[in-house]
Parts: structure tokens; sequence; C-alpha cells
């Protein structure tokens, strides 16, 4: 039995320690949101936060998350500063691979403000897109840094006060 | 149909369109997902007493953006707001094939075949409906109009809802309708947003491999390696052992492994101890068909698909320039991995098809399970990209093996990336021959492509066959003729030599087809044909242009005088690109191709370190006629380039033992974002009637990259991937 935190709810599962942690998501979670790619680690579509870090959820085995706390695209709710930057840029096509591209985005945004086009290109890298989305997404990405919530957070990461 | 004088196109719901609009032919069966009491002047559209639009999407929505565009021409004529008609998936029915046929949504078909006819479906209906409000209040239907889902009495004011009107436009069946001028439209033209843009920002988007059904098991299958192996015995008891593990039994394919979850049966699967007896292609490797398919370039002759003077002319000509191209096997790899799920239970058939087709589907399900094609429930779903993968329907035959195995349980089968990415069917491997000379004023005298590879459509005979054949002739008999078909092409495959007819104009021109089967699964790869001939054809006749001592735009622009649109791409992309004058330490490349009657130039921008090349930008002009939706048509530019260049610059599929050397992005990898150019793309204005656009991107990439290449380096890269050094 693994007990850890998905979306702020608590869920505990008795599988295999070594099921990945994707498919606890899907097939006992039914949070079906988070996509498998590649089962290597290697595509990106499954990505989620692990204690707000972007982490590949196919190769994550279940034991390597027990009492830690994992947000997927569902824990975003849709409303997500990254996620109306999606939508005000029809990013999408397909679709298949946008979740991990906006958990990875998230992520990059959430350590990185006001990234420049390099640190997006850096940070992005290991998502796959096929359809070829990747103009749109480094662009929903700079719009994002524009939005309040981030350039708000930039204002708070300022150095305030008199010299010392 | 007939054009009045003002122009509009002047129908009746009845005649001309009365095999659309007419309801079913009779005998058919009733349309699918019909709602009890609607309007349904036709398959594609219902119309609910309590006001809601409901539309039958017929083609496939694979990120091409086909949903939006296709759902706008009806919101268009109908005078409804596109995002607020509720979309549904088409099931299987004649009602729906005026847009193609066959409901195999590929090769850019879709807008071309839709154009008219969800138009005319939309302004039909607005047309009955007018006639029902007009005769409700007594007026002529010329004091009434509409607005958005409401009919308008424009003599007081009063309105009706298009649900209110949904019983009594029934009556209406021969209304006379007109097409709105393009001035007129309020969504077409313009950039209209994606339907499905928040669905597939959120995770509430839902596909193939999301299908949840009660009771449901997950299915993998363990298929041979090689092509054409075939399974001798296998021992599944440690398999049955493990935790949640239900059956292991071999279907047509492979040994199939049935679980609870997808874990349990991808673990328990690596248990099965398997023994393969070796088939024919056990020797085969990618170096052996290079090697065939040279010896044929040099010892045999073969199908003329096209001729015009005589090729062998060399006295007008100086040196007869001679190469030899390639381009190897390429894999698909949309980004969501085959899967299907399906419920069989005795006589009946249920399957979530996520296929390019669902007709076929319908028709592969028959034949594999013996089941009639009217007890099989099609329900198309939303893919994870296709690219061409989609239109071949293996998985469909393996799911239902399967549920037929477990009768009445519903069972998804769920293909790995390493699954995909070794039983795809590739573009296939091909190898050609070019030769041309020039006049003594520099102009192309002859030229002669002679191309050596597999056929694509010989293969499809069978699937096709039992899909467009009607109902009543057997499975094994159709299974007949669809090979007979195959064989048609045994000499010729226009599919394959697409994009060889350039329209270049050239006295003395010819294409020759060596077809040579090796055995590999072969098959739709976004652009087809297109994307190897265009590669051939835009980089020999940047060599005659460098022979010849030309600018290759000035050279493509004389050769090209009677073909108005091809000039135009080509003079758009060269002023945009700032042709002759890039950057410093950049050099460009052009191409210009015609791929499905929509036209591209690319223009490519490369920087040269060593034997280190970088794409900086790729410069695109298009014409793909009236332009539906600018947004749309720009995202699938941008995603032809990057699918292209990915194929023309990464390691390809290589073949070793008869099997596929290649598992998973890290030994065939694609383009990444740090990888992409900056990308631009320019829409020629037209009144033309709109042609596709999602393949159309691609065909000019590698080409205007090798002979960007070229002017950096002088160096002429004949093979894909284009590798320096």
């Amino acid at each position: 039995m693994f007990e850890f935190t998905v979306n702020d709810s608590v869920y505990a599962v008795d599988v295999e320690a070594d099921t990945p942690l994707l498919w606890v998501l899907r097939d006992h979670l039914q949070l079906l949101g988070t996509k498998f790619g590649c089962g290597a680690g290697l595509c990106g579509a499954c990505t989620v936060h692990l204690d707000g870090s972007a982490t590949r959820s196919c190769v994550l085995p279940i034991s390597a998350v027990a009492d830690r706390r994992i947000t997927t695209i569902e824990g975003l709710g849709g409303e997500h500063p990254v996620q109306q930057s999606w939508i005000d840029h029809s990013v999408p096509q397909c679709g298949y691979c946008q979740s991990g591209q906006i958990m990875s985005a998230v992520a990059l945004l959430d350590g990185n403000p006001n990234p420049s086009e390099t640190d997006i290109e850096q940070g992005m890298a290991g998502n796959i897109c096929r359809c070829g989305t990747y103009p749109r997404i480094k662009a929903a990405i700079q719009s994002a840094a524009q939005a309040e919530y981030y350039s708000a957070s930039n204002a708070r990461n300022e150095i305030v006060g008199d010299d010392v | 149909m007939n054009v009045s004088r003002r122009g509009f196109i002047i129908g009746t719901a009845t005649v001309g369109g009365g095999l659309w609009l007419g309801l079913s032919l009779r005998g058919d069966a009733p349309y699918p997902n019909t709602r009890e009491g609607s309007f349904q002047p036709n398959a594609f559209l219902q119309i609910t007493p309590s006001g809601e639009v409901i539309f039958q999407l017929p083609k496939s929505e694979m990120g091409q953006g086909i949903q939006t565009s296709l759902t706008t021409l009806l919101a268009e004529e109908l005078d409804y707001e596109p995002a607020e008609i509720i979309i549904e998936y088409a099931g299987v029915h004649k009602g729906f094939a005026v847009v193609g046929g066959s409901q195999l949504t590929g090769g850019s078909t879709s807008i071309a075949k839709s154009w008219k006819p969800l138009r005319e479906v939309g302004a039909a209906a607005r047309a009955m409906l007018i006639a029902a409000a007009a005769k409700r209040w007594g007026v002529g239907v010329e004091f009434c109009s509409t607005d958005s889902g409401v009919v308008l009495n424009n003599i007081n004011g009063e309105q009706l809802g298009y649900g209110a009107l949904a019983e009594e436009a029934k009556d209406f069946q021969h209304t006379a309708f007109e097409l709105k001028e393009k001035s007129a439209y309020r969504w077409l033209g313009k950039n209209t947003p994606r339907l499905d843009r928040v669905a597939k920002s959120t995770g509430e988007a839902r596909y193939g491999m999301d299908v949840q059904l009660p009771g449901m098991k997950t299915a993998v299958v363990v298929r041979p390696r090689q092509f054409g192996a075939t399974l001798e015995s296998f021992k599944a008891d440690k398999a049955l052992k493990q935790n949640g593990v239900e059956a292991v039994f071999a279907i047509h394919s492979g040994v199939a492994v049935v679980a609870d979850t997808y874990w349990h049966a991808r673990k328990a699967a690596q248990l099965v101890d398997i023994t393969w007896v070796d088939g024919p292609l056990a020797n085969l490797s990618s170096k052996d068909i290079a090697a065939l398919q040279k010896a044929a370039l040099k010892n045999e002759s073969g199908h003329i698909a096209m001729e015009r003077g005589d090729v062998a002319l060399q006295e007008t000509g100086g040196e007869r320039l001679k190469s030899l191209y390639s381009a190897p096997y390429t894999h698909h790899s949309p980004m969501e991995p085959q899967n299907a799920t399906a419920i069989v239970d005795g006589d009946n058939c249920e399957i979530w098809a996520p296929s390019q087709a669902p007709d076929i589907s319908q028709a592969v399900a028959a034949h594999y399970t013996g089941i009639t094609r009217s007890n099989i429930v099609v329900h198309a779903l939303t893919l994870g990209g296709a690219f061409g993968r989609r239109g071949y329907v293996d998985f469909i035959g393996e799911v239902v093996a399967i549920a037929q195995q477990v009768p009445g349980t519903a069972v998804k089968l769920v293909w790995s990336r390493e699954d995909d990415m070794q039983h795809d069917f590739y573009r296939p491997a091909t190898m050609h021959e070019m030769s041309g000379t020039l006049a003594e004023n520099g102009k192309i005298n002859s030229w002669q492509h002679r191309l050596a590879s597999p056929s694509i459509v010989k293969g499809l005979g069978v699937s096709l066959a039992s899909t467009i054949l009607p109902e009543w002739v057997p499975t094994k008999m159709a299974r007949a003729i669809g090979r007979k078909s195959g064989e048609l092409f045994a000499g010729a495959d226009p599919t394959t030599a697409e994009g060889a007819k350039v329209a270049y104009d050239i006295p003395n021109f010819a294409v020759e087809q060596i077809l040579q089967d090796s055995g590999v699964p072969i098959g739709f790869w976004r652009s087809v044909g297109f994307s190897h001939n265009c590669f051939v054809a835009e980089s020999f006749v940047d060599e005659l242009a460098h022979a010849a001592g030309q600018d290759p735009v000035k050279f493509r622009l004389a050769h090209l005088e009677n073909a108005p649109r091809y000039q135009a791409v080509l003079k758009l992309a060269a002023e945009k690109s700032d042709w002759g004058n890039p950057r410093k330490g950049h050099f460009q490349g052009i191409a210009v191709v015609e791929p499905f009657d929509s036209f591209c130039a690319a223009v490519v921008e490369v920087s040269v370190v060593g034997n280190r090349y970088t794409v900086e930008r790729v410069v695109n002009a298009v014409d793909c006629g009236f332009v539906l939706n600018p947004d749309i048509v720009m995202a699938q530019v941008e995603s032809a380039v990057i699918y292209g260049l990915g194929a023309a610059i990464k390691p390809p599929i290589t073949i070793s033992g008869g099997a596929v050397q290649q598992s998973n992005f890290h030994d065939a990898p694609v383009l990444r974002m740090n990888e992409s150019p900056i990308i631009e793309t320019y829409m020629v204005k037209s009144d033309e009637d709109p042609t596709g656009i999602g393949e159309i991107g691609l065909p000019a990439v590698a080409p205007a990259l090798a002979n960007a290449i070229f002017a950096a380096t002088s160096k002429r890269l004949r093979d894909l991937p284009l590798v320096l050094g």
C-alpha cells in the first residue's frame, strides 16, 4: 500500500512497488489527462509535478512517490495562466502531448518567471510534439510570463530595501 | 445546381443534392446518433426541438483542425455560432460519403471535398427553417432573415429560435436556397478560434487511450520483431501466474496478454516464452534493399508513368547531368501510440476506433470476427496524431481478435512506443536516377526521373475492397477482389510517383517507375509520394540551375511561364525571405511544390560550422485557394515544416535481419523545440475553391534545405537524411 497526495487529495493504492506513477494515475485513479507516450522518459507526454518539479511519471515507480505531493494537469484547475495562454494562442493541434507540455511550462515559469528564449527552449526540450506546435508553445510561455500571476512573482523576487 | 446571374449557387433541397439531402437511400440503415423528434434534413445535421444544433463530423480530427473548419462551413451558411454547435464523430453511413467517397481522412482532401456539400447542408437547412417561420407568420420568405440561430420577422420584429421551428421545417424539404457571397462571411476566412483548444489545454480531451468501460481489461500483443516471422509455440505458465493476468493466447499477429491493467499486461508479456520461426525476410537489411534498387535502376526498365518528347535527346544539350538520389524508411510516431477498444459478443461487435477511417475499421472488424458489418458499431475518436499511420487499422484487427476470445468483455489494446515504431507502415525507402540536359539557351532540354520503390497503393486493395464493395459480397470474395485490384498496381503506382511529374516546361520529359517490393510494410506518410519525389526533383532542378549558371529562383520562373500559381508562391517566398540577401553567414535554398492541388514555396536559411549545419529560418508561401481559417493554415504549415524537417535531418529507420533496428525516441529521434527554426508563413490571397493544407508545407522543406546546404558548402547532398561530411 502506497500513500501519496495528488492534486491535494490523499490516495492510498495497493499496487506493486515497480508500478509507474503514470499507470497508477491512469488505471487506478482514472486521472486520464496525463498521457502515455513512450514509457521511457523520452517524450514528456506523462509530465507531472512531484513536489513542484516536472517529472516523467512513466518511469517513476510508485514506491518513489510515497508521502510526496503530486500535481497533474487536472490539478492546475483549467484557469491557470499558462492554460489560459495556451487557449489564447490556440496552441494544441492533436493535443495529446499538451498536458505534458503545460506541466513542463508551469514548472519552468514557477522556477523562472521571466525566461529567455533559450531558457524556454532548454526547459521544454524534453517534451516532444509531433504536430510541431513548438512555435506556439514558445509564444504561449512568453505571453504567460507577462501575465500578472508571473509578473507579480517577478516583482516579489526583487530585492527590496535600503543598501546595507 | 446552376449558377445564377448574380453569381450565387442556387439549388433546392432535393434536386441535385438529392443523394445527400434526400434522407437515406431506400434500404439504408438509419442515420447514426439520431435524436428522437429532431429535424434531420440529412446525415450531417440535426436540430432538436429544444434548440440543440448537432453536427456529425464525418472526418477524423487528428490535429489538422478539421473539426473547426468543417463545423465553420456548416455554421456559416446555417447562421449559427460555430462554438455553440454540438459536434459528434459520425458513425459509419453512406450518407457521409459525399465528402469523399470512403470515410477515410487523408490526402489533404477534406476541405476540397466538403467545401460545397457542407455549406449546402447549412444553407438548405436555413432555407427550410425560414420557410417554416414564414408560414407560421403568414408572411413571404423575403420578409424573413436569420441571426445566429434565430429567424427574424422583418415586418413586426418577431423572432423564432431554430429549435421552435424544428418540427415544421421537416415539411419544407424542397425549399430553394442560396449560398452566401464570400464578402458576407462572418466566420469563414477569419481566425475563428479552434473549437477544441480548451479541452486540449485542460487535459479533458479524450482519445482512444482514454476509453473507459465497465469491467474493461487491457491487452498487449507480443509480435515478432522480424517482419513475416511466424509463431511456432509459446509457454505462458509464468505470465499467467502474474498479478492481474486473465489470459494469454495466440492471435493472427502474435501472442496476446489480457490483464486488469496496462502495467500487469506489459510486465507479464515479458515473461511469455515465445518461439518464432524465421520468415522470408530473415536476412533482409537496408543495405540489401538499397543494393537491389540500385541494380534494378541499372538493369531493368520499368513503367513509363509520363513521357513527352524524347529524353534521350542529347545533341542540343551540353553535358548530360546524372545524379542518384535516395530516401530512407521513415516512421510516423504520432504521440498517441496505436490502440483500440472492442467488445465482441456473439454476433455483435462494438469498437472504439482511433483511426482515420471508421468505415475501413468496420470492414476489418467484420473480416476478423466474421460478424456482419451492420452489426458492428464504430465509435470514432479524437486522434493523438496520425500523419497517415491511422489510415491502416491493423490494431482494429488485433483488438477484435482478442475481444472475440473473451466474449462480452470490453478489451482495450495498448501498443507500446516500441510496438508503434517497429510495426509501422513506413514511408518507403526509394532510389531515384535523375538525368537531364540543358539547351543552348540555358533552359532544360530533357529530364528523366527513374524511380525504384515499392508500391504504396498495392497493399491497400484488400482492406479498401472489403470496405467499398457492398455487404452482400462475402468477405472472402471481397478480399480476393482486393488482392486483384492491388495487382493492378503491379506495374505502376501513381501515389508512389506523385510529385515526380514536375510542372516545369521541359520539351523532353519522362518519369519511369520500377516497382520492387522488399516486404517491409510501407504506407502513407504525411504528403506520401510528394515527400520523396519533390526532394529529388527540387534538388535536381537546382543542380540544373547551377549547371546553367543561373539563379535558382529565376531559373525556376523561366520554366513556369504558364503556371501562374507556382509563380505567385515562388515570388512571394523570394520576396518575404529577401532572397539573395541572407543575413551574414546564412545561406538560402528554395523549392516549390504542388501537393494535393495546393502550392507551396519554401526558402530555407542555414548556417554551417564545419560539418554541422543549423536550420535558422524557413519562409513559406502557400496557396491553398480561399483561406478558410488563416490561423489554422499557419499552424498546419508550421506543423508540416517541423515534421518534414525532422525526417530530413534525423537518423532514419533501418532494417537488419528483417526487423526495424530502432525502438523509441532515443534511437529514432524527432525534432524538438530547441532544434526548430523560425518559421514564417505567408498566404496567397485567392478566390479559388479551397484545397488542403495538412500536408502542403512538408515536401518543399527537405529540398530547400539541401539546396541551402549546397549554397553554403558547394556540397550536393542527395541522400536523406541530409548529413554533411
